[in-house]
This record gives structure tokens, C-alpha cells and sequence, in this order.
């Protein structure tokens, strides 16, 4: 990911693939069966009709009774509306199965080399004797060489090597991972490229990160999520409200002498209850796990991905996610008598043989700010002096010129000064550097001072105003730092962070966590230490990064496989954006049924009170077309709203006020008015194809 | 419509909302066991009851135990009224000598007036002595009222609340209810009812000699006392077989306004109380918005049908000018007899001043409606407040996944528990209002007893399992509901309107206190905004509403477009 | 259960005293005391006799009278007490016709109320509350124009100048209370009284 680019993109996929249409139309079919679909209540109660009225329609064509032509339509557009709702959810979880697929050919069936003294230390030659990776234990130490898979999850106990990861991240450079640290975790199926590891099993076969990563995508182990098992309830209950609606209109029309055939009483029902989002409702949360995994985000449960649109408070780190990693030459200001450049050029100088990333800043900068090109060193007698923890300076001796940059107290003892005796203008930019969150580095030349580089913490360019869509949404972001509290203002400042939390330690973290928490609000934040696992595992969101240990990772209930803190933003958003969809086509799905009464009320009661008629403000053909496009028009919403189900509803960082009003005007009020559009289209073409 | 009509239904409309706020914080203050002007009178008395009740007014309750306490309360109650009904010819206060109510009648009154209810299958003046009106209806005017306000509180201090785990003393809650709510406020109501000419006397009735020389027997009795807690509690059983149309009960334009405000003053001042007590008066208001909008619409319709007189009459050589006369006393108009008709069946109240039966269909559709929308608008005593949070349980619900955020009300997050509990207790409303009319509507017997025919009937069916399920009370009176099968089925709706209804809600209340309140943000959805009302008036329409519309379509709104075509039956 | 017994019948019985007994004869009392004529059903009571009620209709059958209005009030039928008979202005049994907006019998009704008022000599449209019953059946009260329109009848009967007979009943019209609150109306039976004191 380029740094410049804030914003993730997910990894490219196209919405309905011809592959995954083909098998999630034949999975559809399979899905029929009852017991499956009894989970979805709105559905189930489609399918026990639409077989009601199969029969029903038998029975008339066995007798030459009733209207064949008619109930036979009507059962086959019930049918065709159970089918589109299995077919939506089929469609989600082809998807997932594709991704299952390749991840299950990389899945490690190889070979461990299991080592026969795990305790001993070093190169282990050959002490060791092949198992299948399948009958490895928890605790067991494997050996994993050059082109070895790793055999399952472990943690490194000796020895570095470089390790080739695309198997789960689908990043193909290697990673180097290492004995001790906060990089010692590997995966079961990823693959050694140089020298060898000692690695102590940690996941018992069949619950390893793969493992669990398949089950994942396949949605195999799908439970329904808190949210989502509400809304269920909601739906059954109204479908029952409609039911028992339906049922007693039996009664209610035999006192006024109509005699209602169970086929229009099961339409109108069907045409009622809200088939639409039950029929799209697993394959919205299908989708929303999924659109995770293509941001290359794996979330241990639904659960976390709702608890993610839930967040009101974003902890994060501050380095690399706010700022750049490293501190970042800024400015370089010299001391009266010296000129901008010849300070610059010193400083160039200085930096020539200093790899570390300020070093190469300060060349970047000395180049563009000034100009200047690089001094061939070649040939001439240099010697590098490096960065010392004694000396806290680097330098060059070369030339006759001995120049030196560091702090400023060292600086100043090596150019002989006491820092009271420092010139005035260079110590006040000393102190503006340091109130302003900086550091200043000195410059020396043949023992005179020269002038100072200001070294800065820069802010990731576009983060404010991530920031700020933030706050929009009404979530809070915490910076956390171990800088002291005066520079840690300053970059919070900078970057429009709401709070910050300086000098903190892990405890701290995990007890400004419990605090937030105390205070009815839910944290997000990410890591990847050891240390960070309780505070981890004490948010409501713990995004560990892959590159991180396995305590975090355990600990955490996502894993970002990018390793890319500033994720979490996306994570919040793609959490909301499953709530919504579920909501907005609820409310859509509800909404349908004031023109459903309009086209299949007057239908119902036409041969008694004509005068019902008044109420068919579509001016549908007749009372069997009309109850006819109701149910197709019911069907096909369905299948016309796969893809926004699919996709999800558009999240805009604006507050929620906003957000409602706009998304009760798009499903709301044109759930109103889309199927009178709708039923009367169908309509005219039932009955210019005299379908009835 | 004229406008002098407008001007006083928005006077009274002004009249309530001075008014809510002043007793909503007084019965804030009331329930939080603070100290008001009347706790030096009130407090000793109170306290005394404690005593000889054996009741530990400290001693909360959970949600469990004090929804079985309001049930043992209910059911002693029950026994009581079945008694004293059963035996009046036995008490005191009888001087026109009545007799004992029959078994079904008795059975179907008790459990009336013990549900708020107050549907009244007999007729007041020829059926109850003084005696059973003033120990038996009475009474359970003030309990029931007292009750309704008790449960209420329990839902409200389920939000005022964070991490605990009881609800309130019921006892207390309802003492308190009745000993400084409204007991004193009858008292002042009574004799302001007395004032504008309602009897008060232990006298049966008093013969007079007419000018024309014919005798006639005026019944008289306690009416006034009876009246005061009959509007003010939306009891709404009427000393009278018409209620509320009957010059005794209300005798002026005057004793009309106080009528009107002293039935929907105390439901809508409860959710000022509730906007109090959970920390928000504005959530309270938003409340009384989505009521008002459902009472002004309400009123708007009913006023614009009444007004514009029966066209089948009118043709006939009828002056439509006064309107819709048929069913409607002079004094009141067809503004305030509008007024009257939807805010007694926005509230639970059920007290009519206007025949229902013969409103227009319209008009009677919009009277229907607002019953079978749950009496929440706003509802009974209590029951209104507690209905409408579930309502708004349900438009958080939708709200919350529409912003993408698990929804909260008030800081608890609704769950699956709270949404199931909710569609359970809003289910028992269509479940009882039509089943049982489907089923009456296929009795030959049944339709017998109706007053009406054609789709007029199955509208008196409609209105008849509508009113006793929300627990109103007021009736198509045409029909004939004195018989054992209206008597059994319509308390068994009863039964199930207020007690299938509260349980669940009381098991809301239980799973809402315990939670922790998650703090507001700008991602939270605020709930006492003109967004939140409009959501609130959808939800309420379309769970609430939506499942009645092909009912209506055969009853109402079939006999409308027919009377246009004036077709009669 | 058990434990919830005592507070539940104890305070019943606590309420049932409080609110039962002591509330209504306090009521009683008071208003006996300061409201008697309220109280007691503001009857009009004339040399002993009581004459009615002020805000019970009566029934006026002579033509020397002003008509109420028609009146849906019934008693139990002599013959068979099972069924009713109607009684107009029974003001021991208040109630209302119950009949709907197309219901036949109201039409039935109200086409032969108009047919007796034009055979009276009302022409034009006729009063609404003329013709049709009122909620309670006691309804003391009609509409001005109601009134008005009977003083060619009732000047007829008593052979009374009409113009006085309409300043009569202009008179005894009750307005709007502060030009607001209420329907302009006139109560038949002060009506008919003040006629009978004019006569």
C-alpha cells in the first residue's frame, strides 16, 4: 500500500462472477430443504405455501376444477421467490467458497520434521523423524527448513528465517520472522525461503490460522450475530403479525359473503411479510464478512464485525499509523554567521554514510530544499563515525573536516560550549522545536557549532481529515504514544486526534480501555506485541496484525493480514455498512406492502363491493393480474436487490441524524413507491401476454 | 369544518400542554420518593398504609416479583368486584333495589374495570346500585389507574436505571399512585364536575311532572365522583348507559373541555414524567410530539367527516350545516364531539359523548384505528407510556441498523431479547382484535346480537374485540354485548389486552435495567429529535397499523365508498 | 405469591374504604353543602312539584310546545320484559339510536321525520337535529335554526304573533361562552317554560 493512499482498497473482485453463479444457482435448489431453511422463518413460511399451493393446483388440474392456469402461475412465483432467497445466499457464500478453495490447495497435509530433543539448542542436524502434520500435538518442536511448509501454527523458539507468507496474505515479498520479540509467530502453510527454525507447535490440527480461516470464508461455522438474530425475531414476528391478518380475513370476508380461495389468501400473505429482507438477510451478513476478507481483514466472528460499527472509541498507535515511522528532516537552521547553505551543505555531508531513515531525510531534504547533489566519497580518505548510545552523535571525519550532528547537549560538550553560554537564537530554536513535538539534532564542524536540523514526527498526509469523518461518525480516536505529554500534544494537534494518551504503557492502555468501557463505550484498537494482547483482548475490537505475535493474534478478535494499523478505519466503516443495508432493506421491504394492499385488496373483494374498486389506484388489468404481479413483483425485488445486498449500502462519514434521514428518503419513501411503478409495468405485461 | 371549531380544539389542546409539564414533574418528584406540598397531609397517611400492609417501602423489587405483585393486587381485586357485583342486592346503597348482576355479566365487569378497561355491557342507571358504583367501580378506577401507573414506572426507572437489577416497590408505586396523584386531584375535578352540574347525591332518582303532565324519573346518584376518576384515570366507565353524552355526566361545552383535558392530562403528563426521570425532558416531549401528531391528524379527519353529514340523509332534505347530528348532543358541536371521540380512543379513556356506533365510517374507522393502534396515543394510565416505548423500542431497532450502529434507546442497547419481547406484546394485539372478530363474524348467533348490518356490522364486531383487547372501552353500542358469549370472549380480550400485554414488557423492563448505559456520540441516533417522531409515527403506523388495513378495508372504508353510492342495509 | 397476599388485600381493603366510602361522601358532603342544586340534579321545581330538569330533555308531543329533538330512549316492554318499547326522554335509561351511516332504519327513520315537518309546513332544508336523535336521548338542548323554524307551528297552536314568539326564542338562545367555547343552543324545556309564562 502506497503511503499517500489513505483509503484501502479491497482487494478486486467482480460482483457476480459466471462460475459462482452457476454453482450458487444449482446450491440454490439444495438449499430448499426445509430443515435448512427453517433458520429463516419468513421463508420457510413462502415455501410451506408455495408447496400449499402446488398442491392446491394439483388437485385443480386433476379435477379440470378452479383456475389451473392461475394458481399454477402463482405457485410457481411462490417457488421462484424461496428460490431467489436461497439462490442470494448461495450466491454470498460462493464467494467465500472460491477464497476457501485456494486457501485449502495451500493447506498444509505436509510432512513436519519433529525433532527428537526439543530442548537442545542449535543447528539440530538430523535429530529428527517425519510425522504427518496431521498428528502433530500442541507443544510439540518442529524443525522447518529451506522450501519446508511450516506444519502448523508455532511460535519460534530458535533461529531466523525469512518466510514467504502469500499463502495467507497473498503478499508474495518474504518476512522475516525470528526467535523472541514481537515476530516470532509463524503459520501453518506458509512457506521457509532461507535458513532454519525451531518452531513449538501452538494450534492443535484442524485449528490452525488456516483452519480456522477457511471455515471462516466457507461461512461453514456461521452463527447468526447479535444484531442480526434481532432482526430475525422482528421479521418472524411480523410475519406472524400477517399471518394471523391473513388468516382472520377468512373470517371477516364470509361475513361479507365472500368466499376467499386459499390461493389469493396465501398471496396476499406472501406478498405481506417481508420475503424480500428475509430472503437477502444471511446473504447481507455472508457479504459483509466477505467484503472483510477482501480487505484482507479476518474476523474471528460476525459478532466482531458488528461490534465494529459499533466503536466509539478508535485507540491508535501513533507511530505508523498517525506518523510516518521514523522522524523526518524538516528544516535546518543555522546559527548567526552561517549560512542556510553551507549549513545544508554540512549536513549532507554528515548524512552521507547515515542509513538510517532520519540520515536519508536529511539527505532528501538538503537535495530538494537546496539543491545540492551528493559528494563523491570515493577515493577519498573517510572515516564514518556511526551513532553511538555513549556519544549519542554520528558524523564523517573527512577531508580535514570533522563534522558531527546529534543531540544538543552532546553537541555542545563536543564543540566545548555550556549550553547557558550557547548562542541565544540557537537555543531558542531548540526550545521551539521541542514544544512543537520535534527533535532538534545540533550540527558541528571542526568544533563551531553550525546550526540545528529540525527533526519532526510527520503526519500521514489525508489523516485529518480521516480524522474528522471520524468525529463525523461520531467515534472518538485516541492516540496512544510513549512520547511525553508535550510533544504528544503537539503531533495531536497536528493530526486532529480527540485525545491522546502519552508515556503509555501497556497497563495503560488496557485501563483507559476499562475506562472507556466503564463509560458505555466500545474500543477498537490494533497491535501486534505481546503486550498488547490484554488491552487486546479487553477491546470490543482487537485488531491484531499478522506480523505480530502469536499472543496478539490470539488475543484479538480480527487479524489483519496486511499488517496495516490505519485498517481500522475501514473495518468501522464496513461494520456499519452491514448494519445498514440490513436495516435500509427492512424498511424497504416493509414499506412494499402499502401497494400490495392497493393492487390485491380490491382483487379480493371485486365480485362483492365492486365499489372496492376505489382503491385500485393502479388501475390494474384485472383482480387475477393484478394479484398475479404482486407476487412477481415480490419475487423479483428479490433478485433485482442481490446485488445491493451483496454490495452493501453506501457509508457516508456524516452523523447519524443525517445518515437516517437520507436513508429513510431512499428505502423508505421509494420502498413506497417502487412497486406501484413496479406492479403496474408487471402488470401490463401479464396482460398483454395473457397470462391470466 | 368552521374555524371557531378549530379554535377550540386548539384551546384545549393548549389547556393540556400548559398543564403536562407542571404534573409530569410533580409526579416525578412523587415516584423518586421526594418530598411535594402534600407530603405533610399525604406522608403519615401513607406510611400507615405501609404498616397494616406489612409492605417495606425500601424494599425494591425485580421485575419478576413485582409484576406477580400487580397480578396477586389484580386478582384480589378481581375477587372483590365479583363479589360485591355478585351481591348488591345484599349492600348498602341501593335504593332502587337492583338486582345481583348475573354470573357472565359480573365475571365480564370485573374483569373490565380491574383491566382499565371499563367496557360496560349493561346499561349504568337500570343495572348498578350506589353501592356497587361508589365500593366497586370506583374503586377499581382509582386501582387500575394506580396500577397502570405503577407498571409504567417500573419501564421508566428501566431506563433511569444502569446496571441494576429492581424496578420499584409496586406497593409504594401504587400507594403513592393514589394518594398523591389521584386521589387529589379527583377530589378538586369532582367538585369542579358538580359546579358545571353533574349530581352528587345518595338519591336513586327523583320523579318530576312534566309540563305536559307525564311523569318522568331523572336518575341521579354519586355521578360526580365517580366521573372525576372515570376521565382522569381514562377509566371511562360511565355512572350512565351514555356516558359521557349524558347531561349528568357532562353537561356543558364547559364540562366538555374539563372532560377532554382531564382524560388525556395525566397519560401525557406520565411521559413528561419519563422524560424526567430518565434525565431528558426532551425525550419526553418528543413523546408527546408523536402523540400529537396522531391526535391532530386524528382529530382533523374525524371533524372533516362528522362536518360533512351523512349524504344519504342530506338528500333526503337534511340541512348538512350542523353535520352528522345522528348520535350527537347540541352542546357539544362537531368540534369538540370530534375531539372528544379521538382522544378517548387515543387514550385508553372510553368515554364517548357521541354515539360511536353512529359516527360516519370514516370518522368511526379513525376511532377504531386509533384503538387498534395500541392505545398509545397516548394511551391509558401507564399503559399508554409503556406501550409506546415499546413502539419506540421497535423504531430504535430500525433506526439503529438504518446508521449502522446497534441501536440504543436512552443509552441500552436493544437486543434480541428486547425485540422479541417487544413483537411478543405487539403480536397479542391483532392476535386477539381479529381472531376473535373472524370468528364472531362466522357465528350466526353472534351476528344476531349486532345492531347494524352490511359492512357496518362487521365495523360493530371490529370495534367491539378492538376496544376490550386495548383495553378502552367504549362500543358500537348498537351491538347487543350482554349475552354470555360477548361477556366471555370480550373479558377474555380484556384479560389478554393488559396483562399478555404487560408481562413481556415488564420482561423488557427487567433485561433493560440491568444493562450499562453506553454514552451518547454524534453516531448515536438522537431520540428526541423531529426525525426520531416521524420514525416513531411510521413505526407505529405500519407495525401497529398496517395489519388492520384489509379489516378496515371491509368495514369502513367498503361501507364509505357504498354510502357514497347510497347503498343502506 | 403468598408474600404479596397481605399488601394486596390489606391495601384493597385500605383503597376500597379510602376511595369507596370516604372519597364520594366527602364529595357528597361537600357538594350538598355548597352545590345543592347541582348536586341534586338542577331541578326545577315549581309549588312543590319538580318540573324536570334543566339538563334533562323533556318530551313535548303538543304542537302548543316546542319540539325537542327526536329522542332514541326505550323501556322494557310491559307485555314481555325481554323486549322494549320506545319511551322518548326516559331519563331512567339514557341511550342512543345506535344506527349507523347507512343503515336503512335510520333512513327509514328520518325520511318520515321530514315528511311530519313539511306536513307541518317546514320547507327548505331541515334542521339537522331536527330530525335526527341525539347520544343520550335526554339531549335538553336544539340548534337555533331548529327553533326558529318551529315558531310558525307553535304561534300557530297558541295563536301567538310570531315575531314575538321569535324574539322569545332569540331570547332564550345561549351564545358561545366568551364567543368560543360551546354551539349557540336553546334548552327546550326553559323555552317552553318562558312560552307558557308569555301565554
Amino acid at each position: 500500500m502506497s503511503l499517500s493512499n489513505m483509503s484501502h482498497d479491497a482487494k478486486p473482485m467482480k460482483l457476480l462472477d459466471g462460475g459462482i453463479l452457476a454453482t450458487a444457482a444449482i446450491d440454490a435448489f439444495k438449499k430448499l430443504n426445509p430443515r435448512e431453511l427453517a433458520r429463516n422463518p419468513v421463508i420457510f413460511v413462502t415455501e410451506v405455501v408455495a408447496a400449499l399451493v402446488t398442491l392446491l393446483w394439483a388437485k385443480d388440474l386433476a379435477n379440470g376444477s378452479g383456475t389451473p392456469v392461475f394458481s399454477g402461475q402463482i405457485a410457481a412465483w411462490l417457488w421462484f421467490t424461496v428460490l431467489f432467497a436461497t439462490f442470494a445466499e448461495a450466491i454470498a457464500e460462493g464467494r467465500g467458497k472460491a477464497q476457501a478453495a485456494s486457501l485449502r490447495a495451500t493447506r498444509s497435509d505436509a510432512e513436519a520434521k519433529l525433532l527428537t530433543d526439543g530442548t537442545a539448542k542449535g543447528y539440530p542436524g538430523k535429530a529428527w523423524k517425519t510425522i504427518s502434520a496431521l498428528n502433530l500435538k500442541v507443544g510439540d518442536i518442529v524443525l522447518v527448513e529451506p522450501g519446508d511448509l511450516i506444519p502448523s501454527d508455532g511460535e519460534i523458539i530458535e533461529g531466523v528465517a525469512s518466510v514467504n507468507e502469500s499463502a495467507i496474505t497473498g503478499e508474495s515479498a518474504p518476512v522475516i520472522r525470528e526467535a523472541g520479540g514481537d515476530r516470532s509467530a509463524v503459520t501453518g502453510g506458509t512457506t521457509v525461503l532461507s535458513d532454519w527454525i525451531k518452531v513449538r507447535i501452538t494450534a492443535a490440527p484442524g485449528s490452525t490460522f488456516i483452519d480456522r480461516m477457511i471455515a471462516l470464508v466457507e461461512g461453514a461455522e456461521r452463527q447468526k450475530t447479535p444484531n442480526e438474530l434481532a432482526l430475525s425475531v422482528l421479521l418472524a414476528g411480523l410475519t406472524l403479525i400477517f399471518l394471523i391478518a391473513v388468516v382472520t380475513l377468512y373470517g371477516l370476508a364470509e361475513y361479507s359473503n365472500t368466499a376467499l380461495s386459499v390461493v389469493v389468501l396465501v398471496a396476499l400473505l406472501v406478498t405481506l411479510i417481508p420475503t424480500t429482507i428475509g430472503g437477502l438477510l444471511s446473504a447481507i451478513g455472508i457479504a459483509g464478512m466477505d467484503r472483510l476478507i477482501r480487505f484482507n481483514v479476518l474476523a474471528t466472528s460476525g459478532r466482531a464485525v458488528e461490534a465494529a460499527g459499533d466503536v466509539d472509541t478508535l485507540l491508535l498507535d501513533k507511530t505508523g499509523t498517525i506518523t510516518f515511522g521514523n522522524r523526518m528532516a524538516s528544516e535546518f537552521i543555522p546559527v548567526e554567521g552561517v549560512t542556510p547553505r553551507s549549513l545544508a551543505e554540512t549536513v549532507l555531508m554528515s548524512s552521507l554514510a547515515d542509513q538510517t531513515p532520519e540520515g536519508r531525510s536529511i539527505v532528501a531534504l538538503a537535495r530538494s530544499e537546496y539543491g545540492l547533489i551528493e559528494p563523491d566519497l570515493t577515493g577519498k580518505q573517510a572515516e564514518i563515525i556511526p551513532f553511538a548510545a555513549q556519544t549519542r552523535m554520528s558524523g564523517i571525519d573527512v577531508d580535514g573536516r570533522s563534522i558531527r550532528k546529534g543531540a544538543v547537549d552532546q553537541v555542545l560538550r563536543f564543540v566545548g560550549l555550556e549550553s547557558a553560554s550557547a548562542p541565544s537564537d540557537f537555543r531558542a530554536s531548540v526550545d521551539r522545536i521541542s514544544r512543537s513535538g520535534g527533535t532538534p539534532l545540533a550540527v558541528a564542524e571542526n568544533g563551531r557549532l553550525m546550526g540545528l536540523i529540525h527533526l519532526k514526527d510527520v503526519v500521514k498526509p489525508g489523516i485529518k481529515e480521516r480524522f474528522a469523518a471520524l468525529r463525523a461518525m461520531g467515534i472518538k480516536t485516541v492516540m496512544i504514544t510513549g512520547d511525553n505529554p508535550l510533544t504528544a500534544a503537539a503531533i495531536a494537534t497536528e493530526a486532529g486526534v480527540d485525545d491522546f494518551l502519552a508515556e503509555a504503557t501497556p497497563e495503560d492502555k488496557l485501563r483507559f480501555i476499562r475506562k472507556e468501557q466503564t463509560g458505555g463505550r466500545l474500543v477498537a484498537m490494533c497491535g501486534d506485541g505481546t503486550n498488547d494482547a490484554p488491552a487486546l483482548a479487553q477491546a470490543d475490537v482487537g485488531v491484531a496484525m499478522q506480523t505480530g505475535t502469536q499472543a496478539a493474534r490470539e488475543a484479538g478478535n480480527m487479524v489483519d493480514l496486511d499488517s496495516d494499523p490505519t485498517k481500522l478505519i475501514e473495518i468501522v466503516e464496513i461494520g456499519k455498512q452491514l448494519l445498514m443495508t440490513r436495516g435500509s432493506l427492512t424498511t424497504f421491504s416493509i414499506a412494499n406492502d402499502v401497494a400490495k394492499y392497493f393492487a390485491i385488496l380490491p382483487a379480493l373483494f371485486i365480485v362483492t363491493y365492486p365499489e372496492l374498486g376505489a382503491l385500485n389506484v393502479m388501475h390494474l388489468a384485472s383482480p387475477q393480474s393484478a394479484i398475479l404481479s404482486a407476487v412477481i413483483f415480490n419475487a423479483l425485488i428479490i433478485i433485482a436487490l442481490i446485488p445491493l445486498a451483496l454490495r452493501g449500502v453506501r457509508y457516508r462519514p456524516v452523523g447519524a441524524a443525517a445518515l437516517l434521514g437520507r436513508n429513510l428518503a431512499i428505502y423508505g419513501v421509494g420502498g413506497l413507491i417502487v412497486p406501484f411503478i413496479g406492479i403496474k409495468a408487471i402488470d401490463l405485461l401479464v396482460a398483454a401476454l395473457h397470462l391470466v | 369544518m368552521t374555524l371557531n371549531g378549530w379554535l377550540q380544539i386548539i384551546l384545549v389542546l393548549g389547556l393540556v400542554l400548559v398543564s403536562v409539564r407542571p404534573l409530569g414533574l410533580y409526579m416525578a418528584r412523587v415516584f423518586e420518593g421526594q418530598k411535594t406540598f402534600l407530603s405533610p397531609v399525604l406522608s403519615p397517611l401513607e406510611h400507615g398504609f405501609y404498616v397494616l400492609a406489612g409492605v417495606k417501602p425500601d424494599k425494591e423489587q425485580g421485575w419478576l416479583s413485582y409484576t406477580l405483585a400487580m397480578i396477586v393486587f389484580s386478582l384480589a381485586g378481581f375477587a372483590s368486584l365479583y363479589a360485591i357485583l355478585r351481591l348488591q342486592a345484599y349492600l348498602p346503597w341501593n335504593p332502587q333495589g337492583f338486582d345481583n348482576l348475573p354470573p357472565d355479566l359480573a365475571f365480564n365487569t370485573a374483569i373490565s374495570f380491574l383491566t382499565n378497561t371499563n367496557w360496560q355491557a349493561y346499561s349504568g342507571e337500570t343495572t348498578m346500585s350506589n353501592g356497587s358504583a361508589m365500593l366497586g367501580l370506583t374503586v377499581h378506577n382509582f386501582l387500575s389507574a394506580a396500577t397502570g401507573i405503577a407498571l409504567a414506572l417500573a419501564v421508566t426507572r428501566a431506563f433511569a436505571r444502569a446496571s441494576a437489577s429492581t424496578l420499584g416497590n409496586f406497593w409504594v408505586d401504587v400507594t403513592r399512585a393514589t394518594l398523591y396523584v389521584l386521589l387529589p386531584i379527583s377530589i378538586l375535578l369532582a367538585l369542579v364536575f358538580v359546579f358545571t352540574g353533574s349530581p352528587q347525591t345518595l338519591l336513586g332518582s327523583v320523579d318530576a311532572t312534566t309540563l305536559e303532565g307525564a311523569k318522568q324519573t331523572i336518575a341521579l346518584g354519586p355521578v360526580a365522583s365517580e366521573e372525576a376518576i372515570k376521565q382522569f384515570g381514562t377509566n371511562g366507565g360511565g355512572f350512565f348507559n351514555t356516558n359521557s353524552a349524558h347531561p349528568f355526566e357532562n353537561a356543558s361545552a364547559l364540562a366538555n373541555y374539563l372532560q377532554i383535558w382531564s382524560m388525556i392530562v395525566l397519560s401525557t403528563a406520565l411521559l413528561i414524567t419519563f422524560g424526567k426521570m430518565v434525565g431528558s425532558e426532551r425525550q419526553g416531549w418528543a413523546l408527546v410530539s408523536v402523540v400529537g401528531v396522531f391526535v391532530i391528524v386524528g382529530i382533523g379527519a374525524v371533524y372533516a367527516a362528522e362536518a360533512w353529514g351523512n349524504p344519504i340523509l342530506n338528500a333526503l332534505g337534511v340541512d348538512p350545516t350542523l353535520g352528522n347530528m345522528e348520535g350527537k348532543e347540541i352542546r357539544f358541536g362537531e368540534a369538540m364531539t370530534a375531539m372528544f371521540a379521538v382522544v378517548t380512543t387515543g387514550l385508553s379513556c372510553g368515554a364517548v359523548n357521541a354515539m360511536h356506533d353512529s359516527l360516519m365510517p370514516l370518522g368511526g374507522m379513525v376511532t377504531l384505528f386509533m384503538i387498534q393502534l395500541g392505545e398509545v396515543l397516548p394511551g391509558g394510565v401507564g399503559s399508554g407510556l409503556y406501550g409506546l416505548i415499546v413502539f419506540a423500542i421497535l423504531a430504535v431497532f430500525i433506526a439503529g441498523l438504518m446508521v449502522g450502529r446497534t441501536p440504543e434507546f436512552l443509552g441500552k442497547k436493544i437486543e434480541a431479547r428486547e425485540i422479541k419481547l417487544a413483537m411478543l406484546a405487539v403480536l397479542i394485539l391483532p392476535l386477539s382484535m381479529l381472531s376473535f372478530s373472524a370468528v364472531a363474524a362466522v357465528l350466526p348467533s353472534v351476528v344476531a346480537t349486532l345492531g347494524n348490518a352490511g359492512p357496518h356490522g362487521l365495523t360493530e364486531i371490529l370495534y367491539a374485540y378492538s376496544s376490550a383487547t386495548g383495553n378502552n372501552g367504549s362500543a358500537f353500542a348498537g351491538l347487543n354485548a350482554n349475552t354470555p358469549w360477548w361477556n366471555t370472549t370480550l373479558a377474555i380480550a380484556m384479560v389478554l389486552g393488559r396483562f399478555a400485554y404487560v408481562v413481556p414488557v415488564m420482561a423488557i423492563a427487567g433485561s433493560i435495567v440491568t444493562k450499562k448505559r453506553a454514552s451518547a456520540s454524534a453516531g448515536t441516533f438522537p431520540t428526541d429529535r423531529s426525525l426520531f417522531v416521524g420514525l416513531l409515527v411510521g413505526v407505529i403506523l405500519i407495525v401497529g397499523g398496517l395489519q388492520f388495513f384489509p379489516a378496515l378495508a371491509l368495514g369502513p372504508i367498503v361501507e364509505h365508498v357504498l354510502m357514497l353510492s347510497s347503498k343502506t342495509f | 405469591m403468598l408474600t404479596h397476599l397481605r399488601p394486596a388485600l390489606v391495601l384493597l381493603a385500605l383503597f376500597t374504604v379510602l376511595t369507596g366510602v370516604i372519597y364520594p361522601l366527602l364529595i357528597t358532603a361537600i357538594a350538598q353543602a355548597t352545590m345543592p342544586y347541582q348536586a341534586n340534579g338542577s331541578l326545577i321545581v315549581s309549588k312543590g312539584t319538580v318540573l324536570g330538569s334543566t339538563l334533562i330533555g323533556q318530551n313535548f308531543t303538543d304542537a302548543k310546545y316546542f319540539q325537542p329533538r327526536p329522542s332514541a330512549t326505550n323501556t322494557p316492554d310491559p307485555k314481555d320484559a325481554t323486549k322494549t318499547i320506545d319511551a322518548p326522554y326516559n331519563a331512567a335509561n339514557s341511550s342512543g339510536s345506535n344506527l349507523g351511516p347507512t343503515s336503512q332504519a335510520l333512513v327509514d327513520r328520518v325520511k318520515a321525520a321530514i315528511e311530519a315537518k313539511r306536513a307541518a309546513g317546514v320547507s327548505g332544508p331541515v334542521p339537522a337535529d331536527a330530525v335526527l336523535t341525539s347520544a343520550s336521548g335526554l339531549d335538553p338542548d336544539i340548534s337555533p335554526e331548529n327553533a326558529l323554524s318551529q315558531v310558525p307551528t307553535v304561534a300557530k297552536a297558541r295563536g301567538l304573533d310570531q315575531d314575538k314568539l321569535r324574539a322569545l326564542v332569540e331570547s332564550q338562545i345561549q351564545t358561545r361562552l366568551m364567543g368560543i367555547i360551546g354551539e349557540p343552543h336553546v334548552n327546550v324545556l326553559k323555552l317552553n317554560l318562558a312560552l307558557d309564562g308569555l301565554s
